[in-house]
């Protein structure tokens, strides 16, 4: 497996090479795509808020890099993997696409950013939780933004675990994004002395998670983690309260919890829970000028992947700047050698598996009355600093990685 | 007989095609017309109407991704696997589901297209929900470059006039008149001595081969598999642009998936999921107002300017 993705990497960084003497833009604009969830259970996490995000990234630049143009294609891809390909194959042959960023859904995400690295292009994977981007399937033009589960884990499994909650039983989502969540929680879980006894796994976009739930019930387990995320989360959290789970001394968390699902499931059923952020508005001065900003175009504050496609987009165009190229190799590589320098990306570089180390929030959902305003939703608990956060590169499957 | 200048008309069109329009696009096109072409072999040339044609479009191209990425077979062969897997998948729908008619035989086929479906969700080699993935273009035949996107359009339309062909060559055979005579009275096929059971299973069979060859070409063209192919919602669509197009003639099922297939595309840019309500609206004012689909209209309409007498004959 790893010689052939190795084999994969040098293709595509020769057939690159070719193109790469021939400096300037191509097809003289830049373009950026986001195959995304425009309509299904992520679409308020990414989708419109996300393409917001990086249009105020181009805008930023005045919407020209190297003077020229700078253009960015959105598509609903219904958190299909083939209908995401498709959309993104079309607009490499048709648009001149440049690169890649979002993606919702994992899924998706693996499939796409594979065609991209095809095809000597850049993908910044940011809504995308599995570790794999950076892992087994990761490549030289792929980067991974935001957050993954591997930090996600270590950041609300942990603090748990810690606190006693020892034995758990998983709810996964049936996907990419589930299996990654459970089995990087799995290993945390075990090395702070805790216990998996269990697990069920549920097809994506689920509406009735009751059957799900009773068998977590019936485990006994002191925590239910649920391994999904938008729609399916705020389904589970709302339906175990409904059984009366919670209110029977069983804990349910969520391991990707964003400040959308908070107000959708509302604070006050929320509050006590411990969630890791990439971002967060009301955290200082600078996240909240972007929370300002944002909100003037999105009515509604951005969460962690909102700001992250912002950040992420931003640094791709000053690596164009920098390289002087809208060529994939060059720009992976300025990339890769610029400093991010960001409200988002707190002490943030990039390594050489694609992973954007930064630092992240431990935070708790704050009681409804000691809340300042509707979106005044976190407290944050400590800094998790971003070499604590991510997985280590001795662990890495990544093939780039020489250990 | 298949009008040889409509014919040769549309080959034509089909070979300049690629270059007016995007290539990809046109083999998902192709692929869901052949799908559609052996599905109206059933309904339209047999009268039995299946809910389950998902599961041997699906259930090959599964088959024939998993034999270009694992196996690591040629592009010929993969598509011969898938095709053959369409055929087995066929013959056991078919030996089970052909006992019945009707409602019946339609909800056998769904129950049966079920069971594969969550065989996929579960089995490790379909990936759930995220699909196989990256599955390879081989050289055809270790010398022609499919990778470039207007061979592979060429290549797809040379396996699609085959199909294509073969079921014209059923339909216009004794076996092709049997068929008929099945779907117009099907006590009287028997009482005329016909082992009517036979004849619909070797139909069956042959509808879903040529669903596997439809499937196997989708899963080489687009090199995803995912589970919305095995999905029932596809065993909905193909019925769909059946009706759409008009079952029963040669050319309608063709129209009918470029009709879908097209609105899907150009539309979905623009509507998102408000597609599947215009598709919904279209498919109710075709069955209120023009029931014979698109091209069952349109023959209908020729035949009677050609023979005023006749028609005027039959409605008074």
């Amino acid at each position: 497996m790893h010689i052939k993705s190795l084999a994969g990497v040098t293709l595509a960084s020769l057939l690159t090479c070719t193109t790469a003497l021939a400096a300037g833009i191509s097809d003289d604009k830049v373009v950026i795509g986001m195959p995304s969830d425009f309509s299904g259970i992520y679409a308020d996490l990414t989708g419109k808020g996300s393409a917001i995000a990086a249009q105020m990234a181009i805008d930023e630049f005045g919407g020209k890099v190297l003077g020229k143009p700078i253009e960015l294609l959105t598509g609903d891809h219904h958190l299909k993997a083939d209908v995401a390909v498709g959309i993104t194959r079309e607009w490499l042959d048709r648009k001149g696409l440049d690169a890649v960023v979002d993606i919702a859904a994992s899924s998706a995400a693996l499939a796409v950013t594979k065609l991209m690295t095809e095809r000597g292009k850049i993908t910044i994977n940011n809504a995308a939780g599995t570790t794999r981007l950076t892992g087994k399937d990761c490549s030289a033009l792929s980067f991974h933004w935001a957050y993954d589960t591997f930090a996600l884990a270590n950041g609300v499994a942990k603090a748990m675990t810690l606190e006693g909650n020892d034995t758990w039983f998983f709810i996964t989502a049936d996907y990419a994004f589930g299996y990654s969540m459970e089995a990087d929680a799995k290993q945390v879980i075990e090395a702070n002395g805790g216990k998996v006894i269990g697990s069920v796994r549920h097809p994506l976009s689920g509406s009735d998670f009751s059957s799900y739930l009773l068998q977590a019930q019936a485990s006994g387990a002191k925590v239910i983690g649920a391994a999904n995320a938008g729609s399916d989360l705020r389904n589970t959290i709302k339906q175990a309260k409904e059984f009366g789970i919670t209110s029977s001394g069983q804990k349910l968390t969520g391991m990707i919890f964003f400040i959308d699902d908070a107000r959708a499931i509302g604070v006050k059923e929320a509050a006590g829970l411990s969630v890791l952020v990439g971002y967060y508005w009301n955290r200082n001065d600078e996240s909240r000028a972007f929370a300002k900003r944002f909100e003037e175009k999105a009515n509604k504050k951005p969460n962690t992947i909102h700001a992250g496609v912002y950040s992420a987009t931003l640094h791709y165009l000053r690596a164009i700047e920098s390289a002087g190229t809208d060529d994939g190799q060059a720009v992976a590589e300025h990339m890769r050698k610029l400093k991010i320098d960001d409200f988002f990306a707190i002490n943030g570089f990039i390594r050489e598996d694609g992973r954007m180390v930064h630092d992240m929030f431990l935070v708790k959902i704050k009681p409804a009355n000691e809340a300042e305003s509707d979106w005044d939703v976190f407290e944050v608990v400590r800094t998790l600093p971003g070499n604590e956060a991510y997985r280590p590169l001795s662990e890495s499957e990544c093939a780039l990685v020489k250990n | 007989m298949l009008p040889r200048t409509y014919f040769l008309a549309f080959l034509v069109l089909l070979a300049l095609l690629p270059h007016v329009l995007y290539p990809v696009f046109l083999m998902q096109l192709l692929c869901m017309a052949l799908f559609a072409c052996a599905f109206n072999l059933l309904l339209g040339y047999t009268g039995l109407l299946s809910f389950g044609h998902a599961a041997f479009l699906g259930g090959s191209a599964f088959i024939a991704g998993q034999a270009a990425k694992v196996w690591e077979l040629p592009i010929e062969l993969s598509i011969l696997a898938g095709t053959l897997t369409g055929t087995l998948l066929g013959v056991g729908f078919g030996l089970i589901a052909i006992r019945k008619q009707g409602i019946y035989f339609a909800m056998i086929t769904l129950a049966l297209a079920q069971m594969v479906f969550f065989y996929a969700l579960k089995a490790p080699f379909t990936g759930g929900e995220d699909g196989l993935q990256s599955i390879p273009r081989s050289n055809l035949f270790g010398i022609i470059d499919l990778t470039h996107e207007v061979t592979m359009y060429y290549f797809i339309l040379a396996l699609f006039l085959a199909g294509f062909l073969i079921i014209f060559r059923i339909i216009h055979s004794p076996f092709g008149q049997i068929l008929k005579s099945i779907r117009e009275n099907e006590d009287r096929a028997i009482s005329l001595g016909y082992r009517v059971d036979r004849y619909k299973l070797a139909a069956f069979i042959i509808s879903a081969a040529l669903s596997g060859l439809a499937g196997s070409m989708k899963a080489m063209v687009s090199q995803v598999v995912s589970l919305s192919d095995v999905h029932w919602s596809m065993s909905g669509t193909v019925v769909l642009m059946t009706l759409i197009g008009g079952t029963g003639t040669l050319f309608g099922p063709i129209v009918g998936a470029a009709i879908i297939v097209s609105m899907e595309h150009y539309l979905g840019e623009y509507l998102g999921s408000w597609v599947t309500i215009i598709m919904g609206v279209i498919f109710v004012i075709c069955v209120l107002t023009f029931r014979q689909g698109v091209v069952g209209e349109l023959e209908q309409r020729l035949i009677k300017r050609k023979l005023p007498f006749q028609s005027q004959d039959s409605t008074s």
